[in-house]
């Protein structure tokens, strides 16, 4: 499917300064708690290390310990699905919900099942779906879907979520205070988990030595999901396992301080088996997972915790929103992921990045994420998926950079022009870079000539 | 072929290159956990509470407004709280519905972040740490440990068997990065250090 590129989806997104600013507000706030988190440990770097070598050691076995896996997990009681791809995943859920008669399922976080498309698959079948994170309920009614990862209703106001609430859930009309409209989702959300069948949960780790799955939440949604109905339905994506009980130890103190600057997220629920009278069902899938494990520049994208941490830290993405990247994960490991999947489709997401390598510092697990958005640049361009506007410049540019001479002329030329074009003409609909902000004042001389030699 | 069969020859083709699992870092430790645990636990949002013994710790709850005012309350520790509703006889977990205040017994607590370990074996229904409005969790004193590397240390499990951290009460920032207390799970979590 064709789909509009990233530059054009962004710039709507900043036409509206104000919210633009905001959300790089609301962003960069959530950055800062995870810096003075990480800072509070002065082990901080060596889990980072840890991590990405446990995440490393476990792809180079995962067959092995997926077996391990299914092996203790089935002897805890609960049943083991395998599915290749989301039409796969998809008719598993639907073939136990519908054996059992479930009409009305409960879910918490997933963004496996967002990636599946779960949702209106299980809709069109006569299910009723309600995501039960408050950010997913939102967006949810809404008729959208998340714009991040880890805080999917990111993107709208509280006076949005005001009206929303007041046309679907009866709040008072005006009303816009947070405490209030999620008080008012609490109840309704709960009659809903009361009346719930069965409940459907992501997975954030599953431990092979001990065949447990472990779900965070900070609302309890989850627990709630899969303490009232007997059914529960857990989906995992093959990389979620780590080989030990023990490594939960560095990914729990890792994945919360990185994803909103808490200590530990409120519940860390761990599962073996079903309760009581109840199923377990464990969907693991592929969806192209052993593929990118297989492609050896990508690879480590897989080791993502799906902490949303270079989210909040990426310039383009505070600036540009989530929506803008097309996909259902977005940001910088989004940009990794998607022209994964479909090159074509995803051929400008690599250059939505000042390549600052920010994301890659912030990284739990600590993914070279500025690298690999290079790396997919260069095998972008050597397919030619480059868009036309940006080939031209940059054969311009390289056969600049290979004449000194004419290298300082255009710099002399250039800020000559800076300071004394009209600024109709200087912000133009051709320079790129003065849409959206001010180029910054032009200096009357270069960096060169300040250095005092031309030498070359 | 079988998809799981599928899979798994698929992952074992990728060829990613042998890497051994390395040491876990050496953690933190705190001069004085209990006091980091409580600065955790109130941070978090939770109360904290420390009394030599249960009727100590009775009396120092009975101050809390949601549990003086509690008229539903279970209570799995005894000499702590009361129970109104006979967990033996309940099988179905929607009966916890209702209920205004649990009591529970937690293992360990965790300095670096103020969780409790809330054991499933211990709890008759499962729902019991979230279904009820408020929790308060007690912990004996010495069940202390430094981080959540230390923690898992020394949990394990043997087939079957649910279990959870708790760290302070449900809560979202989803509304505009809002902070709100009392999400889906226990608007208030206190925890009773005791001993
Ligand atoms: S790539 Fe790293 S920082 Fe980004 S979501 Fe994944 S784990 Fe978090």
């Amino acid at each position: 499917m064709a789909q509009a590129g990233h530059p054009e989806a962004a710039a709507r997104f900043a036409a509206d300064d104000a919210r633009a600013h905001w959300h790089d507000q609301a962003l960069w706030f959530v950055r800062l708690k995870r810096d003075r988190q990480a800072r509070a440990l002065p082990e901080w770097e060596a889990l980072r290390a840890c991590a990405e070598k446990i995440k490393a050691h476990t792809a180079s076995r995962l067959a092995d310990y997926l077996e391990e896996f299914e092996r203790n997990a089935t002897a805890a009681g609960a049943v083991v699905h395998w599915a290749r791809d989301a039409e796969e995943h998809n008719r598993i859920v639907h073939g136990i919900l519908a054996a059992r008669g479930v009409t009305r399922l409960v879910k918490s976080k997933s963004m496996l099942t967002e990636e599946c498309e779960l949702n209106p698959y299980l809709e069109a079948r006569g299910i009723e779906v309600v995501d039960t994170d408050l950010g997913e309920r939102i967006v949810q009614l809404a008729h959208e879907r998340p714009s991040h990862i880890v805080l999917p209703a990111i993107h709208k106001k509280k006076e949005e979520i005001g009206v929303l609430f007041h046309e679907q859930l009866g709040t008072a009309a005006g009303a816009s205070d947070p405490a209030y409209l999620t008080e008012a989702a609490r109840g309704h959300l709960r009659e809903k988990f009361l009346a719930a069948q069965a409940g459907l949960t992501g997975v954030n780790f599953a431990v092979a030595e001990t065949g447990g799955v472990v779900v965070c939440t900070n609302e309890g949604n989850a627990d709630m999901g899969t303490s009232l109905p007997p059914i529960h339905i857990a989906c995992m994506g093959v990389e979620k396992l780590v080989p030990r009980l023990a490594d939960l130890g560095v990914f729990t103190r890792l994945l919360a301080r990185s994803a909103t600057g808490q200590p530990v997220t409120t519940y860390t629920s761990h599962f073996h088996g079903p309760m009581a009278g109840g199923e377990l069902h464990v969907v693991v899938v592929d969806n192209g997972r052993s593929a990118l494990l297989a492609a050896p520049p990508h690879r480590r994208a897989l080791s993502c915790i799906r902490c949303g941490a270079c989210m909040n830290t990426c310039p383009v993405f505070r600036r540009s929103g989530g929506y803008s990247y097309g996909a259902v994960i977005p940001g910088p490991i989004g940009s990794i992921l998607s022209p994964a999947r479909d090159p074509a489709r995803h051929a400008t997401l690599p250059f939505a990045s000042s390549l600052c390598g920010s994301c890659s510092d912030v990284c739990p697990v600590r993914i070279d994420l500025h690298h690999q958005l290079l790396a997919w640049r260069g095998e972008l361009v050597a397919q030619g998926r480059l868009p036309a506007g940006k080939r031209l410049a940059m054969k311009l540019a390289s056969f600049v950079f290979r004449h000194p001479a004419l290298y300082r002329l255009g710099g002399r030329v250039g800020r000559f022009l800076l300071r004394h074009l009209p600024r109709a003409l200087l912000y133009g609909r051709w320079n790129a870079w003065g849409r959206q902000r001010e180029l910054p004042p032009a200096p009357k001389k270069s960096f060169r000539e300040l250095y005092g030699r031309d030498d070359g | 072929m079988d998809s799981r069969r599928a899979i798994l020859e698929a992952l074992r083709r990728a060829g990613a290159p042998a890497v051994p699992a390395p040491p876990h870092p050496a953690p933190i430790r705190y001069a004085d956990p209990e006091r980091q645990f409580a600065e955790a636990l109130v941070a978090v949002g939770g109360r904290f509470f420390r009394a030599p013994d249960a009727a100590g710790l009775s009396a120092q709850l009975a101050g809390l407004e949601p549990f003086a005012s509690a008229r539903r309350m279970v209570s799995l520790v005894p000499g702590v709280g009361r129970s109104d509703l006979d967990l033996s006889q309940a099988a179905d977990p929607h009966a916890l519905e209702g209920l205004d205040y649990a009591v529970l017994p937690g293992e360990l607590g965790v300095a670096e972040n103020g969780a409790v370990w809330v054991a499933g074996d211990r709890l008759p229904l499962r729902g019991l740490f979230v279904v009820p409005q408020h929790l308060a969790i007690v912990v004996p004193a010495g069940a202390l440990v430094h981080t959540m590397q230390d923690a898992y240390a020394r949990i394990s499990f043997s087939g079957r068997g649910f279990g959870v951290f708790v760290s302070g009460p449900s809560k979202t920032a989803d509304i505009e990065q809002a902070l709100v207390i009392g999400a889906h799970g226990a608007r208030s979590c206190a925890v009773g250090m005791v001993g």
